[in-house]
């Protein structure tokens, strides 16, 4: 394979678009149409109560309502709970809500009622007149609570525990007792939340002259979505399109499916025979989409005098909101992915995930791993501070080595397969990062600001992150008559760059321009196989299904031009779309390698002239053989044994204001491995994006929940998602390439990275600067300002030491 | 977070503007647009009637009056002026610096170019800047109806939480911020969570002194009370061992919120107040220095 683009710079195409604000997303769709109606939802006011009475007299009465639904209206599958899309052994209690609630309503946000208007605004009046009687019952709020389990968010969930999962490599128990030292931390982590700039949202038409309903949403899996409303309608999945257009971010919130509102806008546009939109707003994006992170954990250690851990043992508590739909995976990726490069000898986990009254949990940017990384990081600290050793130093102590791989961890990952990491080069990522961010040179800097007054820290954080999950994308790649190629796979964009990544990756598979590759993603009417995008799969699993399905048009074009030229197919290479004879000027274009794949009995025009009948063909043979096809085509797929682990390592140099508590970023490094590099620029763009994020969720966003279960800062002027003024002004990126052995192009995923390390690394930073240890984040000027008193009162350390 | 339903109007004259307020006990002004237009959007406020102030013609005004050293000397703001041409009015800056050193810290750019200062003003929120700026320059607004004009001083405009004492039919039409005296100084600083949100704590001083000594100090504040609230620190200021943000902190009530305790605020109080006034006072002695060599 030439490989011109791969690996290069090459500039998003899909920017040209997006800069101009020609996206069309979800919003933007039949805008036109007059017959377009519009959806709102009543919202629990409550965070726990029972449903006595709901009264829509008054609704229909509103000039330009159209139609009202509560869980009475409902029929069929659509009046049965919502599915629990990935069951596990363990999730013994797993609840899912009510398109619409019934009966009882589980946090503040829970639809209870929709309403279909002619606009927006009167859909909202109407909602504003539907009368709830509600019987109040006190809520759960919180992880304290939730243990306490004085009371419970569901009456047949005991001690609101959904899930206790175990999981214990050697005997971490009885190591740790033998060791020759032990630390005990007690860590915890706030609500956050993916806040795409574009909330949730889908349009649905039903044709009742071809029975066909066509849903647009703003998913991050069609497929997914298709397959629910198909089920909860009754209708076959051949009568069901799913079309994802543009979306304006995702971060994981937009893989939960089916959303209440993704099955009533179809079976209202089913129902009353016209388009209907929902648009979900910024405040109920907040209160009714999804969280994550909340985590509170129990962490005991035994260790050698190097620093290496001979047992871990942790305990923690995941709150996964009023409902479960979306299973396990965040406490388990948590409990796995904690290790992060260590190889602790022995290593025992068990969690359990608990019921609150509180928003749904799910999957954001990172997926359970921030949580973990935090908590090995703050042990990797803890240790090196206990034993007056270089931070580094113990990190590289315990590090996987590069002849190790592949290294099993004795554990069972996210996706039901052996934890099993495929490549890394742990020390020499490590040695890049101290060099990038002056790991060395720092105790002379920390001096010199000393001298100013001023008050400086550094830390550091490592991670691994289980990528590219199954089981499986596909892809076709057809190459026109035109010479054009139409690229299809199954997966979801949501601003990624994939039409750029994937192009670069057929027109160099193929020997095609890069302009004429041209690729559709999410549409269910081109490739009905899919997965979704989420756990940074989109370029191992799709890039590679692409690479595959390019190889066999590629092999196609090759057969066919080899007869048309009357050369052997090894002679042949292709270059910007033509095939021609190495070493000669005889040579075919691929786009009449198309017009000859396919025997015509028409000519259509001057170019298919060359494939009708008697041009084309030996007339003793059928003109498509026994085992091939017409069209100059190639589908695959690509389904790997189990994920491939990328990693990376951040550090960062934070000042702290020793007047204000005000916490500024001087330097932010990362060194990233992602295996081979498609395109740098991009896998660059996500990390200058997961770190932006990460800032977010370490110094400034929380879910503020009071003790009643309301949001407090359900808005971007309370949530504070941090302002461009608020990230680094610059981040230096290396990159190690350590290729993956478990796909044809070497990747690892990229997604999600830059934002996994951010809590440990500015909890280090922080802790370094300061001087007491910092056990919780986020971490606020105010909260900082807290811990100095606090500290100032009290000068005994917070993690507990002993020695036996 | 679409708004109820909602009558509009967008009269072409300041007499038709009165009119319709004085017609409706639930109408409401329209200026930038900035606070109200959220208010609605979240369905807390439902007025009947919006009544849109912007066609209004002669209101746009930021206009410099004297050369500071008379009473009536100092900046008219017109209730159209954005934020924006407030702070970029070289002339404004020139005869009351503190405008454009508040002025920087009210939002981003682009809602200064919607939200009107004298808007700001009325909406009386004890976390923005300039309300605190007009009591602490003991300015004033002038405001309308078909009752006829009156002026109302910054002491008595603010009644409580997003609170003005103007009645409902009453439109300010401009404000007056007082020059800065010769021998005077300002200063402002504040702590935002983010670049541009409104502050944790905001604290402006503003000092006269006489051959450099002081003998007048004052300091405003944001956020750290229900109203905006100016406290004299003349004798604090005046003494070397005086402790002015205590004397402050006496007269504010910090509270706590989901992005700081009131004791961090407090804290805040004590960090600023020694800091805005060490500020003014240098400010105060430059331009006396300058004053003298001009
Ligand atoms: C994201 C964001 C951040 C912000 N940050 C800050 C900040 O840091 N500091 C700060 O001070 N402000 C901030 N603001 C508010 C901004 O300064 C507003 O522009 C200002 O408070 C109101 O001015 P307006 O012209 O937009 O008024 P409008 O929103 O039009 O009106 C506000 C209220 O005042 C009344 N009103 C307005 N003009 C008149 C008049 N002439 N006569 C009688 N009544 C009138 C209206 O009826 C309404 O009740 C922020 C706003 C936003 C959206």
């Amino acid at each position: 394979m030439t490989t011109k683009l791969f690996g290069t710079k090459v500039p998003r195409v899909e920017d040209q678009r997006f800069l101009r604000g020609q996206g069309r997303y979800v919003d933007d769709l039949l805008t036109d149409d007059p017959r377009l109606l519009h959806a709102a939802v009543l919202r629990s006011p409550h965070a726990h109560a029972r449903i006595v009475d709901i009264d829509v007299s008054d609704v229909l009465d509103l000039d330009g309502v159209v139609a009202v639904w509560t869980w009475e209206d409902l029929t069929g599958p659509m009046a049965e709970p919502l599915p629990l899309l990935i069951p596990h052994p363990t999730l013994t209690h797993g609840r899912t809500q009510y398109a619409l609630a019934r009966e009882e309503v589980n946090y503040v946000g829970e639809a209870i009622a929709f309403v279909v208007a002619v606009d927006r605004y009167v859909a909202e009046d109407a909602v504003a007149r539907i009368r709830v009687d509600y019987e109040y019952l006190e809520p759960v709020v919180g992880i304290d609570a939730a243990r306490a389990a004085e009371r419970t968010v569901h009456d047949d969930v005991p001690d609101n525990v959904g899930a206790r999962m175990e999981q214990e490599n050697g005997d971490a128990r009885a190591a740790i007792a033998a060791a020759p030292h032990t630390l005990t931390l007690e860590l915890d982590i706030e609500r956050s939340a993916c806040t795409p700039m574009e909330g949730r949202g889908t349009v649905a038409r039903w044709d009742p002259d071809t029975s066909r309903l066509t849903v647009w949403s703003s998913t991050q899996t069609s497929t997914g979505v298709r397959g629910c409303v198909a089920a909860k309608l009754g209708l076959d999945l051949a009568r069901v399109d799913v079309i994802t257009p543009d979306v304006g971010g995702g971060f994981g919130v937009k893989v939960v499916h089916p959303w209440p509102e993704e099955l009533l806008v179809p079976l209202a546009a089913k129902t009353l025979g016209r388009p209907v939109k929902y648009t979900e707003d910024r405040r109920e994006h907040f209160i009714s989409s999804a969280h994550e992170r909340a985590q509170q954990h129990h962490v005991e250690v035994g260790f050698d005098d190097e620093g290496r851990v001979l047992g871990l043992n942790v305990e923690f508590w995941h709150d996964h909101g009023a409902y479960t739909p979306y299973g396990l995976i965040v406490p388990i990726i948590t409990s796995t992915q904690l290790l992060g490069p260590y190889k602790p000898q022995n290593y025992r986990v068990v969690f359990e995930s608990l019921y609150t009254n509180t928003v749904i949990v799910t999957p954001y940017r990172g997926a359970g791993r921030p949580q973990g990384c935090f908590v090995m990081e703050r042990t990797m600290d803890a240790i090196a501070a206990y034993l007056g050793k270089d931070r580094t130093e113990v990190r590289s102590t315990n590090f996987i080595q590069p002849d190790e791989f592949p290294y099993e961890h004795g554990l069972i990952f996210q996706d039901g397969r052996e934890l099993t990491y495929d490549s890394g080069d742990y020390p020499a990522s490590l040695a890049k990062l101290k060099e990038l961010v002056g790991w060395d040179e720092f105790e002379e800097f920390r001096a010199e600001m000393a001298a100013q007054g001023r008050r400086v820290g550094i830390g550091l954080a490592c991670y691994v992150e289980g990528t590219g999950v199954g089981p499986y994308e596909g892809a076709h790649v057809h190459i026109e008559t035109s010479g054009k190629v139409k690229v299809a796979t199954g997966l979801t964009t949501q601003g990624q760059g994939h039409q750029t990544a994937f192009a670069q990756i057929v027109a160099d598979t193929l020997g095609v321009r890069f302009e004429d590759v041209e690729v559709t993603t999410g549409d269910t009417r081109k490739m009905p196989y899919a997965v979704g995008t989420f756990a940074s799969r989109a370029a191992v699993m799709s890039g590679s299904a692409i690479h595959l399905a390019a190889l066999r048009a590629k092999e196609k074009a090759l057969r066919i031009a080899a007869e048309a030229l009357e050369a052997s197919e090894e002679d042949l290479e292709i270059a910007d779309g033509v095939v021609s004879v190495k070493g000669t000027d005889a040579s075919i274009d691929l786009g009449t390698v198309a017009v000859l794949s396919n025997p015509l009995r028409y000519a259509f025009d001057e170019a298919s002239k060359a494939a009708t009948q008697f041009s084309v063909g030996d007339p003793g043979k059928p003109p498509v053989a026994e085992d091939d096809e017409p069209g100059l085509e190639g589908k695959d797929f690509y389904s790997p044994p189990r994920s491939t682990f990328a990693n990376g390592m951040h550090a960062v140099i934070v000042e702290t204001d020793p007047d204000t508590a005000e916490i500024r970023i001087l330097k932010y490094a990362v060194v990233h491995d992602c295996g081979h590099l498609i395109n740098p620029m991009i896998v660059e763009g996500q990390i200058h994006g997961g770190v932006a994020q990460g800032v977010g969720g370490a110094l400034y966003e929380r879910m503020a929940y009071d003790e009643s279960g309301q949001l407090l800062n359900a808005s971007f002027m309370d949530f504070l998602m941090p302002y461009v003024t608020e990230v680094p002004t610059s981040i230096d990126i290396d990159h190690l390439e350590t290729p993956s052995p478990l796909n044809p192009l070497g990747i690892k995923g990229a997604g999600e990275a830059g934002v996994i390390p951010s809590a440990a690394v500015f909890a280090a930073a922080i802790e370094d600067a300061e001087g007491f240890p910092i056990t919780a984040m986020p971490i606020s000027p105010s909260e900082l300002f807290e811990l100095r008193l606090a500290h100032a009162d009290d000068t005994t350390e917070a993690t507990t030491r002993s020695t036996p | 977070m679409k708004p109820a339903p909602f009558a509009y109007l967008r009269p072409a004259t300041l007499e038709d503007a009165l009119a319709a307020l004085a017609g409706q006990q639930g109408a409401k002004v329209l200026a930038g647009g900035q606070s109200l237009v959220p208010l609605l959007s979240m369905r807390l406020a439902a007025p009947s009637t919006l009544v849109d102030i912007n066609a209004l013609p002669d209101l746009g005004h930021v206009t410099v009056t004297g050369d500071g050293d008379g009473a009536g000397d100092g900046v008219r703001i017109g209730a159209l002026a954005r934020h924006a041409e407030v702070l970029a009015s070289a002339e404004a800056a020139a005869s009351q610096p503190l405008l454009a050193m508040a002025l920087s810290h009210v939002a981003h750019p682009t809602i200064r170019n919607r939200g009107t200062t004298v808007g700001s003003l009325v909406h009386a929120d004890a976390a923005a800047e300039m309300p605190m700026v007009l009591r602490l320059l003991e300015g004033s607004v002038d405001v309308a109806s078909v009752r006829g004009r009156r002026t109302i001083p910054a002491a008595e405009l603010f009644a409580g939480p997003l609170e003005s004492t103007l009645a409902h039919d009453e439109i300010a039409v401009e404000a007056f911020f007082p020059a800065l005296a010769p021998g005077a100084g300002v200063a402002f600083q504040e702590i935002a969570r983010r670049h541009g949100d409104y502050a944790l704590v905001g604290v402006a001083a503003h000092v006269e002194t006489e051959g450099g000594e002081v003998t007048r100090a004052r300091v405003g504040f944001v956020s750290v009370s229900d109203v905006p609230v100016v406290v004299d620190v003349t004798g604090a200021a005046q003494d070397p061992e005086g402790d002015p943000a205590g004397a402050a902190l006496a007269e504010l009530e910090p509270a706590d919120d989901i992005h700081a305790t009131s004791a961090y605020r407090a804290h805040l109080v004590k960090v600023l107040t020694p800091r805005v006034l060490a500020d003014a006072v240098h400010h105060a002695r430059q331009r006396s220095a300058q004053g003298k060599s001009a």
